[in-house]
């Protein structure tokens, strides 16, 4: 951090001149490549302006230069931290346009895995935002988690972060039995164990309760006005979640609960992260337990590419994958808007198709540009450490708010 | 058209597109449902009061996103879309507005706050300038960044790249220079009516040739009557004789003199005995391949 005095309009005796400093680009508690001009008041916070932007990459224009599918595995890249649930509103959206039915084994598989990489993501902002304010050994015990998800993530794509698995009518593999069979005993025994044993050592640590509890308080009101969503907004205490209020695939199926906040602050929003890890294991548990079998891609050749088996059959076939994966398939003209809960927020797909195969337009909606923005008035008043702590309870990932 | 897709269902209320419009009265362009989407396309300059309206009087509580979007092809090349989102009716809406390079649309931040992020990635991005917000500065881009690289016309890569200067001890900016063209494939199919001259195709109409050049015998070399001449002269040494396919001629002699090899120092001895190991016997003929069988 450089610091920077300002001059003082006034000189007397007892003159406290305010001061900017720069927290980050490259700061391990900025999450990222944030760099934030705080101008601080000794060591109250007055101001920040977050400068955002230091990752853009142009991916959204990169995408109109694309085809549809060669254009997903964008996706992974922005937020690396959860890239099946990127992925998830760009195929939708796609889904959408071209009106196409997806197999309900896909859908079940989609939605288990979506809900991993929420288990996925929520290990490494749990962890993050633990070790932001001081504590060591949690984020050691979650990572370990984490690393299963990535297994399991890569026993499903062949990668363990960016998978890019989904694909425009369902998914782009089966997985084996036995990797359920593990999921399965994963979500009974290593989960709830490891995970119980780190949260128990901080959800009602005294230090970890001063660091966050009654930080970053932010009414009903100013939740929905500044756009919030996800965690944000149900620890604010208003029970919205997409997968309930606009299900997609079989979310309409699963038994979940929403867990809302009731103060507000940096430790409802964490505490609200914890339990839906919980209730992400209980969709996973309904998945496993009603997938049917069949087919995971739609049987549409204009959309989904037939099985190399059948290639080596039938010409049609051939022809069908050879104009996949070249030209691609094109879709209708029109435009929609498709959100979907990602672990972070509303993450959103504004797709633009003039008939090509091609997207015209990709807005991506991140999740973080909301929640940072609200930084300013978030941390106001409150002291330097605390806008760590208000910075690992947003869950910004920068891959994904700068694009 | 039956719904297939399985993307998030929401309720599009019955009615709701009568209702908007006779609420939105003359700032409305036209309304229309695409997709179980509701589009509303509303007057530039009335952007404002219409999303209060929604706001305030439909519930339309959150503003989602601002998207931009360039269609250069248009008088007003700018479209803006605002997402609206009901937490209390459970419904989305799209309504947008359009724009060219000066024709700056009213701001809304004055009714949400996220508002200004949002036309700020919409002004960087595509310039498009937003009147009322204050804080219209770049926000994605570079310190410094010229031009607004999501037109249609910003080439994909860019007109400037950095990199570190080991020289100047700092990061240098420079024009592109791409060692290879970008490559734009062009999936139009000839029979679906592609608008330009297929490669090749341009042949067609050149008149043909009165005297066409043929390369039938070994004096016709196709390079002119300088080099047919010539062309009995150089045979290469190596190519097979022209009649009844006698023997090959032998490899050409060295072209230089090597000098000869200093004596060796010392005992050991170069001769295959000292190389090859002691079970097997030396063969009387080099015949590589079955050296190699031994083995």
């Amino acid at each position: 951090m450089s610091m920077q005095l300002e001059e003082s309009p006034t000189t007397g005796d007892e003159v406290i001149t305010n001061y900017t400093i720069n927290f980050g680009p490259q700061h391990p508690a900025a999450h990222g490549v944030l760099r934030m001009v705080m101008e601080l008041d000794g060591e109250i916070i007055e101001r920040i302006d977050p400068h955002v932007g230091l990752l853009h990459r142009g991916t959204e224009k990169l995408i109109e230069n694309k085809t549809y599918l060669q254009a997903l595995p964008y996706f992974d890249r922005l937020d690396y931290c959860s890239p099946l649930a990127q992925e998830y509103s760009y195929v939708l959206a796609i889904e959408k346009l071209l009106n196409v039915e997806v197999p309900e084994r896909a859908q079940y598989l989609r939605v288990l895995f979506a809900e991993l990489t929420r288990i996925c993501n929520h290990m490494l902002n749990i962890g993050a935002h633990v070790m932001d304010v001081g504590a060591m050994t949690p984020n050691l015990w979650v990572f370990e988690l984490r690393e299963d998800c990535m297994n399991f993530f890569e026993r499903a794509s062949g990668a363990r972060m960016h998978a890019a698995w989904f694909r425009p009518g369902g998914v782009h593999q089966d997985v084996p039995e036995k990797l359920l069979v593990d999921i399965g005993e994963w979500l009974d025994t290593r989960l709830p164990e490891l995970f119980g044993d780190a949260m128990s050592l901080v959800l009602d640590n005294r230090i970890f309760k001063q660091r966050n509890v009654d930080i970053a308080v932010v009414s009903k009101d100013d939740a929905v006005a500044w756009g919030f969503s996800g965690p944000m907004i149900r620890a604010a205490g208003i029970p919205w979640d997409l997968r309930k209020s606009q299900p997609y695939d079989v979310y309409e199926r699963m038994e979940f609960d929403i867990p809302v906040g009731t103060n507000s602050d940096c430790y409802d929003r964490f505490v609200v992260r914890v339990k839906e890890v919980y209730e992400s294991a209980k969709i996973i548990k309904q998945c496993l337990r009603d997938m049917p079998s069949g087919p995971v891609a739609s049987d549409d050749r204009k959309v989904a590419p037939p099985k190399r088996a059948e290639m080596k059959q039938s010409m049609e076939a051939l022809i069908h994958h050879f104009k996949l994966y070249t030209e691609g398939f094109h879709v209708p003209a029109g435009e929609v808007y498709v959100a979907t809960e990602s672990p972070k927020g509303e993450f959103g797909v504004y797709l633009v198709s003039d008939g090509s195969n091609k997207p015209y337009r990709c807005k991506i909606r991140p999740t973080a540009f909301s929640h940072l923005q609200a930084m300013d008035f978030m941390s106001r008043g409150h002291m330097l450490p605390d806008a760590t702590a208000i910075l690992g309870a947003i869950d910004v990932v920068f891959g994904e708010c700068d694009r | 058209m039956a719904t297939l897709h399985s993307a998030p269902r929401f309720t599009l209320i019955d009615g709701l597109k009568g209702t908007l419009s006779t609420a939105l009265g003359d700032h409305l362009v036209d309304a229309h449902e695409e997709h179980g989407e509701l589009l509303l396309h509303v007057k530039r300059d009335s952007i404002e009061e219409v999303l209060r309206i929604l706001r305030d009087d439909h519930a339309y509580q959150q503003l989602m996103e601002i998207a931009g979007a360039d269609y250069p092809s248009r008088v007003e090349r700018f479209e803006i879309v605002y997402m609206l989102l009901s937490l209390t009716t459970n419904s989305r809406i799209m309504v947008k507005c359009r724009a060219s390079e000066d024709t700056p649309v009213p701001t809304v931040t004055t009714l949400w706050p996220n508002a200004g992020w949002l036309e700020r990635e919409v002004f960087d991005m595509y310039g498009v300038l937003f009147a009322g917000n204050t804080d219209l500065r770049r926000i994605l881009t570079d310190y410094g960044f010229e031009g607004h690289p999501f037109r249609k016309d910003f080439p994909l890569t860019g007109y400037t790249e950095l990199r570190y200067s080991e020289d100047e001890k700092r990061v240098v900016y420079e024009p592109v220079e791409l060692a290879q063209d970008l490559r734009q494939f062009d999936f139009m199919s000839p029979w679906e009516g592609a608008d330009y001259v297929l490669p090749g195709d341009e042949k067609a109409d050149t008149p043909p040739i009165d005297d066409p050049k043929v390369t039938e015998k070994p004096s016709d070399t196709g390079a002119g009557a300088k080099t047919d001449k010539h062309a009995a002269d150089k045979v290469s040494a190596g190519a097979p004789a022209e009649k009844d396919g006698g023997e090959a001629t032998d490899p050409p002699e060295p072209t230089e003199d090597r000098a000869a090899r200093p004596k060796r120092k010392g005992k050991t001895t170069d001769t295959a005995k000292a190389t090859e190991t002691k079970r097997k016997k030396a063969p009387a003929k080099r015949k590589p391949v079955a050296k190699k069988k031994d083995d």
